[in-house]
């Protein structure tokens, strides 16, 4: 068996199993988790042999030990309600004198306090109950008119007010600076005064309409029982969407399930990021990797042009190359230090001292911010791209360098027209894992421009349109803050696990494209005769 | 090789006055094309030519031959000064082409090899199309007007008789291309620029007899326009195709002279017992 060498093909085979199971388990975990969050579960009524009856999402059991040292099996159960107490409770089974799946159990997802879970039990308009009235029905009909006015609502916010908001600060910088001037200004002021004047009153103008708009939703509320009989009012504005869980075809839970994938994948975050959607998370993710990629491939590119191409041979040369691939083992948090202190501090407080001056001491660049934190994530990638540059450049045959050479072409164009397109499969080799590693990265992200909430994205309709010193989401500092540093811990696993899989995914679709580049360009420019 | 024969070689050498240059063929005389003169190269300390004195005729195909390392491709390098790519290489003497010294270092080096065409002992097009091989001599250069390129490209690869083979797939890979392919497209863009002299390094070692065959009837093809310099291993090829033959070994030239005379009626002994296979 030694002389065949099988027990190597043993050894070898067990260790890349080893991995694939570990790999798969991985990612079995994540995608059954993070699959299952947006299915609408059913909701069990639970009567305990001490009376209260409660009704909730039986979400996983588990056995512990009772104080006789027994075996005890327990439910976890979501009942909702947050106002009224913790959403989540434990049930032991013993205790449970009966179940059942009442049809006609709602869920309604809240704007405040989360999902409430219970019974339409009326309809209340401007504070009186409707008589007689079909609650269900009043429900379906009114819900989607707060909804229009709530998107219309958010829509002048997001444009015309958030416009109106930028032109009158600057507006009163000037002013500001104006009035600090030693020669008389007055005229000027009163000029600037006026136009101020004209975007209050716009402002208000667009105030009044908001009011005007959420009067008619406000009206409106839904009356409630929860299982222990409390009955509340959950206003229309408050409300996110309802549906019966236990009274549901296939198809309508599977509508509701692409309902909320779709709000998960556009929607912005609610309730501390543990509700709602992920989408300038998403945004921020794609746009720091891609604005990394730019900026770290020339750069690297180049260094590893000049390192295999122009630099001679000797000590210095092998000390750079030792450094470079160093670099790759520093702990990522000490790039976001460097980041912090050099990019941030030293290069952003030097462009708001040189050209955003009138408003310091608010920083515009001087903080963390988009462009910050692709910044350091270029250079922590770069030793990546470096590295597979410099061996790509190595692996053109010598001949074909010789042959551009005997040609009359200069080393810079054979350089530019016969080594860096044979070279650039590897490059994009070494882009796919830069964008890997930087995709995934959180640490150095944390102090560099990743904010909890950032609602604000760096890519928008106002005047420049691209805003890099803005601060983003990003899904790796999601989870990070959703799983550890929400005070419902229980709520907002499923949102991690989710959040997970779709970084995963964002990724892998990255990973994608570039490997398609790639192999484009293989089939372009495939080098080795023979 | 036993000191003793090496001792004999030396004294070969001195009896019999060398001779450098072929000065008279039946047909009339020969005009020089490059003269090499008491060139010496070193590879750091060690050396590897030692005073060589050559006069390479043009419009004819001139075969360097001789043993593994006996210095006749490094000796074809420096007609182009590709040598100087090499680290730590120091080179003495004088390379006149056209009569003038490539080694002045007033020279533009790239100018040069503009005027000299090389073929590599491995095939070594460029990870290109077929069109963008040929014309990457001419666009190096500046040239960027298609209608010119598709002029060279067409004439070069007739000249190097691959257009019929190639003039369909000009814009497919030239790496898709058979070995005795890619030599003659390696052809196909040395002539391409239109240069003064060709320098072959063995063009034709890693093919088969048919493709061989091809490439020495294109280089008798050539020679009517193109001072050709070749080096090769194989002895029936250089008697085959060349007309003139300088017989290396261990960095000297120990003779030099008409090809039907090199094979039929050597003068130095040495060269005979190479020729007839009997050593190297």
């Amino acid at each position: 068996m030694f002389t065949r060498g099988e027990a190597f093909v043993w050894l070898t085979g067990s260790a890349m199993g080893l991995c694939l199971v570990l790999v798969f388990g991985l990612i079995f975990v994540i995608v059954i988790n993070g699959m299952g969050m947006f299915w609408p579960h059913q909701v069990t009524e639970f009567k305990l042999k001490e009376g209260p009856v409660y009704v909730g999402i039986h979400t996983r059991s588990e056995v512990v030990k009772d104080e006789q040292g027994g075996k005890l099996e327990r439910y976890q159960v979501k009942v909702g309600n947050r106002e009224s107490g913790a959403d989540f409770m434990w049930m032991d089974v013993p205790k449970v004198e009966a179940k059942a799946i009442p049809k006609d159990v709602i869920v309604l997802e809240r704007f405040e306090y989360g999902d409430f879970i219970g019974y339409v039990s009326g309809f209340q308009q401007d504070g009186v109950l409707v008589p007689g009235a079909d609650a269900k029905a009043l429900l379906a009909e009114k819900l989607p008119q707060a909804q229009e006015a709530f998107k219309k609502v958010s829509h002048i916010q997001r444009g015309e007010m958030e416009n109106i908001a930028t032109k009158v600060n600057k507006l009163k910088l000037r002013k500001d600076k104006l009035a600090k001037a030693t020669s008389d200004k007055s005229q000027e002021i009163a000029k600037l005064d006026a136009q101020l004047a004209v975007l209050l009153a716009e402002n208000n103008k667009h105030s009044a309409r908001i009011l005007d708009l959420n009067k008619d939703p406000a009206r409106y509320g839904l009356v409630v029982k929860s299982a222990d009989g409390v009955e509340r009012v959950v206003p229309m504005p408050n409300i996110v969407r309802y549906y019966y869980p236990n009274d549901m075809s296939f198809f309508q839970k599977t509508g509701h399930y692409g309902a909320k994938v779709w709000e998960f994948l556009f929607a912005e975050p609610r309730e501390s990021n543990t509700e709602g959607g992920v989408y300038p998370a998403i945004f921020g993710t794609v746009l720091m990797t891609l604005l990394m990629s730019v900026a770290v491939t020339p750069f690297g590119v180049l260094t590893a042009f000049y390192l295999g191409e122009y630099a001679k041979d000797g000590i210095f040369l092998k000390l750079v190359r030792i450094a470079v691939n160093n670099l790759a083992g520093v702990p990522s948090i000490v790039f976001g230090v460097f980041g912090l202190g050099f990019l941030v501090y030293g290069v952003g407080g030097g462009i708001d001292r040189l050209f955003y001056s009138d408003i310091l001491p608010t920083p515009t660049f001087g903080t963390g911010g988009l462009i910050w934190a692709s910044l350091t994530l270029a250079l922590l990638t770069l030793p990546v791209v470096i590295v597979a540059t410099e061996e790509s450049i190595a692996a053109v045959p010598r001949g074909v360098k010789e042959g551009s050479l005997a040609m009359g072409a200069s080393k810079f164009q054979t350089i530019l027209k016969v080594v860096l397109p044979a070279s650039v499969p590897g490059i994009m080799t070494g882009v796919i894992l830069a964008i890997a590693r930087g995709a995934g990265e959180v640490a150095p992200l944390m102090i560099t421009g990743v904010a909890k909430m950032a609602t604000e994205l760096p890519l928008d309709g106002n005047a420049p349109y691209f805003h890099p010193e803005r601060k983003i989401m990003h899904l790796g500092f999601h989870i990070y803050d959703v799983g550890f540093q929400s005070p419902n811990i229980e709520a907002s696993k499923p949102m991690v696990f989710t959040t997970a899989l779709l970084l995963l995914v964002i990724v892998l679709a990255l990973n994608i494209v570039a490997i398609v580049i790639r192999d484009h360009v293989k089939k372009k420019y495939r080098t080795g005769a023979f | 090789m036993p000191e003793e024969t090496k001792k004999r070689v030396e004294s070969e050498v001195q009896m019999k006055s060398l001779k450098t240059s072929i000065a008279e063929t039946p047909e009339g005389t020969y005009a020089t094309c490059i003269d090499i003169k008491k060139l010496n190269l070193y590879y750091g300390t060690k050396q590897a030519l030692y005073d060589i004195s050559l006069t390479i005729p043009r419009h004819q195909v001139t075969a360097f031959i001789g043993p593994s390392g006996c210095g006749k491709s490094t000796l074809l390098r420096c007609l182009n000064r590709m040598n100087d790519l090499v680290d730590n290489v120091r080179i003495d003497g004088e390379v006149l082409i056209d009569s003038k010294n490539i080694y002045n270092p007033e020279l533009d080096v790239i100018n040069l090899r503009k005027n000299i065409g090389m073929v590599f002992q491995k095939s070594n097009p460029f990870p290109k199309s077929i069109y963008e091989n040929v014309a990457y001599g001419l666009r190096i250069a500046g040239i960027t007007n298609k209608k010119i390129l598709d002029e060279v490209v067409e004439s070069s690869l007739k000249g190097a008789a691959l257009w019929e083979e190639a003039k369909d797939r000009l814009n497919d890979s030239a790496l898709g291309l058979s070995g005795g392919q890619q030599q003659r497209l390696c052809i196909a863009r040395a002539i391409a620029i239109k240069p003064e002299v060709i320098l072959m390094d063995e063009p034709a070692s890693a093919l088969d007899p048919i493709a061989t065959g091809k490439i020495e009837e294109l280089i008798l093809q050539l020679k009517d326009r193109y001072t050709i310099v070749i080096v090769t291993h194989n002895m029936q090829q250089a008697a085959r195709i060349s007309d003139l033959t300088a017989f290396f070994y261990l960095g000297k030239l120990i003779e030099y002279d008409k090809t039907r005379t090199i094979f039929m009626n050597p003068t130095i002994k040495q060269t005979e017992d190479y020729v007839t296979g009997r050593f190297g």
